[in-house]
This record gives structure tokens, sequence and C-alpha cells, in this order.
């Protein structure tokens, strides 16, 4: 059978070699630990702490601040000591909760669940809510939402995304190697929220290992199957990956739940099972640590609000000279400017390059070759897009349906002529978005 | 605060294809080509290559000189514009013309209208058309094993017979680089292997001039005269490396269609009903005045629009 895909994309160096098969190693946090209050898209956390407290890990220390929020929990034990506004990996400051750990990991009782089959509807959405799950592949949209559509007897299809489509990053991929049974049981919690629907695992086929694995693991689940994808970038954007496993097409105006489906990252997924089976909130996550420019790759089981520095040092800090930092992978990651920031539930790699190839290509006028528009998943012109962005001209934009875009970078990653197309795209539907939010 | 790294919007890597190597890819793809037409046409041919280049390089750099601006000749782009133009002249043209050709392809269509990306119509077959006006004798006095001929087309406008296995091969009279279509199919299947070129422009081209000689060409089902309409004159040249030209043809993939069946259209009009035995020349420039308003009315459709209802 042919590879499922979509149109477009593109076939970056994908360097997951450096960190693939190197088991995940748990790592204990030293010292302080941040928590930022908004972690999330919604609403930030309004922190139930104060400082001098003392918290154990496991235990609510920000309580949601509406619907679209979540919780945060401790991940270590110890003390609160200020509350503030910290730096995050995207550059921002955020207010933030700082904890002490005391290096004793106590740890509150968590409730189990004997039988996940026996609880109802609002039960486990309930506990995932509770749980402060929040889509961790990168967005960090929470999961009670994203579970809770308007007409769940529409929803044919829960997508597992285990495409892990940007160059270098292997946490899903130890995952999936590693323990791939929570990530089953995660799905079958999520059907049983969803009786008509059907779920998919949709993986790269640059992991073979992974769909012989997971396959083997749903021979017995009559109502989960394994897509095979096409290795290309962005196979795992949201709209990318609907589109390959079921054909239907979603714009930015609809949510996948229009299309009858809803899409879960691996690490969302193995939340939940978490969460709903052994009452555990989200307070860990795989981390990337890659890049040539990194002592010892690895991949870390990392307590949420850990420093990126600690676990820059925990992989053998750095071999060479570091042009770059970039906090996630090299397609969509940001580039951060200091190390001294925390781990929150979404970020999932710290990627140091010895190469700043946006640098090290000055851009030059458009050859108008067109190499951007067959690159763009959305089937867009990013060479007209980016011109209009320049010269401001937001109806245009528009008229090209430049708020389509997805900010994947395909058409910088390919421009011959090296112009930063992406950059100026997000930067017009940034301006644009605000104007339409003021109105 | 510490140490402080490179900051920049992502994505953080880019890929290895440039402007340069583009171009570069393109002008070996002209060397079949090229190489054939010295061949065909002697040393005349290959003074005149040799000059054409040299004055386009040598015209935006001087340009790029005189207004203060940063040389852009390592792209490569004028060795193309001035390889091209030399292909479209006859081997004949006396040397002087053609530098006025290569100084009118750079500075007038090229660098006043703001260099590379910016021009409106292929600066190459602008500067051909502009010598075919004004060195109308000259650019039209093919010669081949020493004795003027007729090219391929116009002998056949006056109902002589033609050889479509010389045409093929190229042994035929025209300018240095139209006649040989083999070595020109050689040159476009690098460039479409390469990824430089696909087959929406030429394509679409070519069907559509088959399909307008078909019913304008007077000469019914005659598979004999369509191959030596597509073999003859400039269309194989100009559909695979004129047509495509990035610069002057659209960017949305419908209108690469669009413009390919404007292009066979109007190709079909100048040499079926023009005074000329040939048109692509002008076929593909006028065909780049339509692109602006081609590409508006090609605009794609993003993934998972909805037709709005009006």
């Amino acid at each position: 059978m042919a590879l499922m895909t979509f149109k477009g994309g593109v076939h970056p160096y994908d360097g997951k070699g450096l960190s693939k098969d190197k088991p995940i190693r748990e790592l204990l946090p030293k010292g302080e630990l941040v928590y930022p209050l908004s972690q999330h898209i919604g609403a930030p956390a309004n922190p139930i702490v104060a400082v001098g407290d003392t918290v154990l890990r496991g235990q609510k220390i920000a309580e949601a601040g509406g619907f679209v929020s979540a919780p945060i929990y401790a991940s270590v034990s110890g003390t609160v000591k200020k509350i503030e506004p910290r730096r995050v990996a995207v550059g921002d400051m955020v207010k933030s909760i700082v904890i002490e750990s005391d290096g004793e990991m106590k740890e509150v009782a968590y409730a189990r669940t004997q039988d996940p089959s026996s609880l109802s509807v609002e039960e486990i959405i309930g506990k995932i809510k509770e749980a402060g799950i929040v889509g961790m592949g990168g967005a960090g949209f929470p999961t009670h939402v994203k579970l809770s559509p308007k007409e769940p007897d529409k929803i044919e299809y829960i997508i597992a995304n285990c495409a892990e489509c940007e160059p270098y990053l292997t946490s899903d991929y130890r995952r999936m190697v590693e323990q791939p049974e929570k990530l089953v049981a995660g799905m079958k919690i999520v059907l049983q929220l969803f009786p008509k629907a059907k779920g998919v695992f949709g993986v790269e086929d640059n992991k073979p290992d992974c769909i012989a694995k997971l396959k083997e693991l749903v021979s017995n689940e009559p109502r989960m199957e394994v897509a095979a994808l096409q290795t290309k970038y962005p196979q795992g954007g949201e709209r990318q990956l609907i589109y390959a496993v079921t054909k239907r097409a979603i714009n930015s105006k609809m949510l996948p739940a229009d299309a009858g489906c809803i899409v879960d990252n691996v690490e969302t997924l193995v939340a939940i099972y978490n969460a709903v089976v052994l009452g555990v909130p989200l307070m860990n996550r795989i981390f990337t640590v890659t890049g040539n420019a990194v002592a010892e790759p690895q991949n870390f089981y990392v307590c949420i609000g850990s420093n990126y520095r600690e676990m820059l040092d925990a992989a053998g800090g750095l071999k060479t000279e570091c042009k770059k930092m970039i906090a996630g992978g090299p397609m969509m990651g940001f580039a951060m400017f200091d190390l001294d920031v925390p781990t929150t539930k979404t970020t999932s790699a710290l990627l140091c390059l010895t190469e700043d190839e946006v640098a090290e290509n000055e851009s030059t006028a458009c050859i108008n070759c067109g190499r951007c528009v067959e690159a763009c998943p959305e089937l867009l012109a990013p060479s007209r897009l980016a011109d209009y962005a320049e010269r401001g001209q937001d109806g245009v934009f528009e008229k090209w349906h430049g708020l389509e875009c997805v900010e994947c970078g395909s058409c910088s990653y390919v421009c011959p002529a090296k112009r930063p197309l992406a950059q100026s795209v997000k930067t017009m539907k940034k301006q644009i978005l605000a104007a339409k939010r003021k109105k | 605060m510490s140490d402080l790294f490179h900051v920049s919007s992502s994505p953080h890597v880019r890929s290895k294809d440039t402007s340069s190597r583009i171009m570069l890819y393109v002008a070996l793809a002209l060397l079949p080509t090229t190489a054939f037409g010295i061949y065909n046409f002697g040393y005349r041919a290959l003074i005149l290559i040799l000059v054409t280049v040299a004055t386009c390089v040598l015209s935006e750099w001087v340009f790029e000189k005189i207004i203060h601006k940063k040389s852009t000749i390592n792209d490569f782009s004028a060795v193309v514009t001035g390889l091209l133009l030399a292909l479209n002249l006859p081997a004949t043209l006396p040397w002087w013309e053609a530098v006025i050709g290569g100084v009118f392809a750079i500075v007038i269509v090229k660098m006043m209208f703001g260099g590379l990306g910016q021009n409106f119509i292929n600066p190459a077959l602008g500067a051909r058309c502009f010598l075919l006006i004004a060195f109308a004798a000259d650019m039209t006095n093919f010669v081949i094993d020493e004795y003027t001929g007729a090219t391929p087309l116009a002998a056949m406008r006056n109902g002589e017979a033609v050889n479509t296995m010389n045409m093929l091969i190229g042994k035929t009279a025209g300018t240095i680089g139209e006649t040989s279509v083999i070595a020109i199919l050689i040159g476009a299947i690098f460039l479409i292997l390469m990824g430089v070129i696909d087959l929406r422009i030429p394509g679409s081209y070519l069907v559509t001039f088959v399909i307008f000689i078909l019913l304008f060409g007077g000469h019914g089902l005659d598979w004999n005269y369509v191959t030596a309409q597509l073999c003859g004159g400039g269309i194989m040249l100009g559909a695979f490396f004129m047509a495509t030209d990035y610069v002057t043809s659209p960017i949305t993939p419908n209108g690469k269609l669009l413009f390919g069946v404007c292009l066979g259209v109007l190709t079909g009009v100048f040499r079926m009903f023009g005074a000329n035995a040939e048109g692509v020349s002008f076929a593909i420039i006028l065909s780049n005045l339509l692109v602006p308003m081609i590409e508006k009315i090609t605009i794609p459709r993003a993934f998972g629009q909805v037709k709005e209802g009006k």
C-alpha cells in the first residue's frame, strides 16, 4: 500500500541518529525549579501556594484560570521560594512559581483506578482536566477541552500523532520504543470517550521498529490501527496528519473535530494514561538534548520545571562552540539567547547547533522559482505573501490566503535566495489577527 | 544575564540549493545545445557566444558599479542571459550587433527594472526582438554549410518538403541554438531531473500548440507536418529554456498551465497567420506581459479551503 501523506512538504536533514538509540535516562533535578503559570493556550493558572510553603511532589501549586486553562503541579518536594516573572524558553517573561527542591522527592499519595473501563465519560475528562494535561507536542492546548467537542458522536478518528517529523527530535520515538503499552493504554481511554471512533497511530516510516511494535500491540484491539506515513516534514502538522490519515482537509477556521478527528501527541496520550489509571498528574516528560555541539546527546525523563543548563550539563555539556541554541526542533523551535530557562509541559528538546545557517546565508532577490509554492503544505504562494507582508498590504495578503499559513517554515527552508519567507508571513499574520481581535 | 547566543525566527536550517546553483544548472543544461551550435555553424558561433556572454556579465558589473550597488554577477544569471541570447542569434550576425543586444538585454530589460527577479520580460528574448527590429536583415540571414538557406519553417511555408530527421538532429539553418531538438531535450531532461523546471509550462505549451495547428494549420491530421512544426524554429528552445524562465513566468501552479496555453495559442497564431514563419519569441514576450493577470486569476486555493457562497 502506498504510504499516506499530504501535498507539499520538505525533506530536511533529520539528525535523529545523534540521539535515537540513547535509552531514556531519568534525571533528578537539583536546586531550583521554575513553573511558569502559562504553559498552555488559554488563561494563566492561579497560584494556590504562597512563598514559604512546603510542597510535595504531585501537589497542585496552581489552579486552572478558567475552562481553557490547566492546573500546574510541583514535580519535586521542597519550599516555595518566590512567585515572580521568569524568562521562559521562547524569550518572554512569565509569572512563575519557583520551588527549591529538598532533594527528597517526597510524594503525595495517588489514587489509582483499577478498572478504567468502569469510569464514565465525565469522570475521565475530570481526571484529565485535574491532572493539568495539555497538548505536549508544542501547542499546549488543554486536552480536556479538546476531548469535549460539541458533538462527540461525530468523532470518527482519534489520531495519535506519532509522526515526530521535526528533525533531531527523538523523545516520542524513545517513548514508542520503550513504553508503547502506555501509549496504547492512553488511546484506549480516549476511545472510551468516543464510542464511534477508531484509533489511528500515525507513524512516519523512518521508524519501522515503532510501526512493527505498535502493530503487534494493536493486533488484539479491534478499534485501533497503525498508519505508516511517508517521512516528510511537516507530516506531524495537525492539518497535514489529518489529511494523510483520513483524506479530509481542514482550514484555519475549522477544528479537527469538524472533520470528525481529534489529534493527540504521543506524550499527551501517555499523560492521559498516567492521570486516569495511575492518578498521577502531569509532572514529567521526555526531553531530548541533542545537536552536533552536544558532547553526549541524550533522551531524559525530566521533571517539568528543570533548568535547561542542568540538562545540557547532564548530557556532557558542549563539546565545541555552539552557534545556536534552539528550544525544540530546527524547523519550528525557538532560538534562545539564554539557557537559564525551565522546561515546561510543551518543550521537547534542546538543540545545540554548531552552525547558524540563517546568519551564514545572505538573503538575495527572489527569482520567482516557485519552490516555496511547491513546498507549502497549505498550498499557498509564500513568496507572494512575503512580498505583501513586507509592503504591509494586508488586503492582498488575505486574498492570497495568508492567514492559512501553519508557520511550518518549509518555504524558508527551500528558498534558494534564502529569503526569510516564513518570518515575514508570520509577522503579517500576527498583525492582522491582532487587528481583528481589536475590532 | 549569562552569555548570549544567536537568535532568529524559525526555521533554523536551510536547504543547500542556492540561486547561483540553479543558474549554473541552467547554463550546464544549455551546453549540449551550445556545443551542437558551434559544431553546426563553426567558429563564428563560438565567437558570438563568447561575445554575448562577456557583454552581459560586463554590462551588469559596470551598471552596478555606476549605481553603487553590490555586484550580483556571481549569481550566474547574466551568464545564462548571455548564453540564451547567443543561442537565439544567427551565427552570421556581426559581433558588434551582438554586443548591442547583450547591453540591451542586461541594462534596459533587466537592470533598469530592478535587476534579477524584477524584469517582466525575458531579457534574452527582449534583446532578440530588439535586434530583429533594429537589424532585420542580419537577424534573418541564415547560413549553413556556406550557403544561405531557408529555415525549415520558412521552407514549409513556401510549400517545400522538409527532412524531419535532419531537423531532429539539427542539421538545418536557423539560430545557433534552436536547430537541434535532441541537444535541447538532453538539456531539458537534465533540468527536469535536477528539479529546476517541471513539465507544466513546456507541456501545456506544446500540447496547446499541437492542438492549435491540428485545428488551424490547414494540413489536417498530418503528423509529419506536426512533427516538423514542433522541431522547427525556436519552439523547443523556447518551451524548455525561455518560457520556463522563473522570473517571467507565473508562480502559481495553475498559472503555469494557463501560461503554457497562452504561449501555444500565440505561437500558433503567429506561425499560421503572421507575416513570419516564426513566432516563438513574440509569443513568449507577449505572454510574459500577461503573467500578472494570469497570477491574479489563478491564486491557489488554500488547503482545506471551502468555496465561499456568494
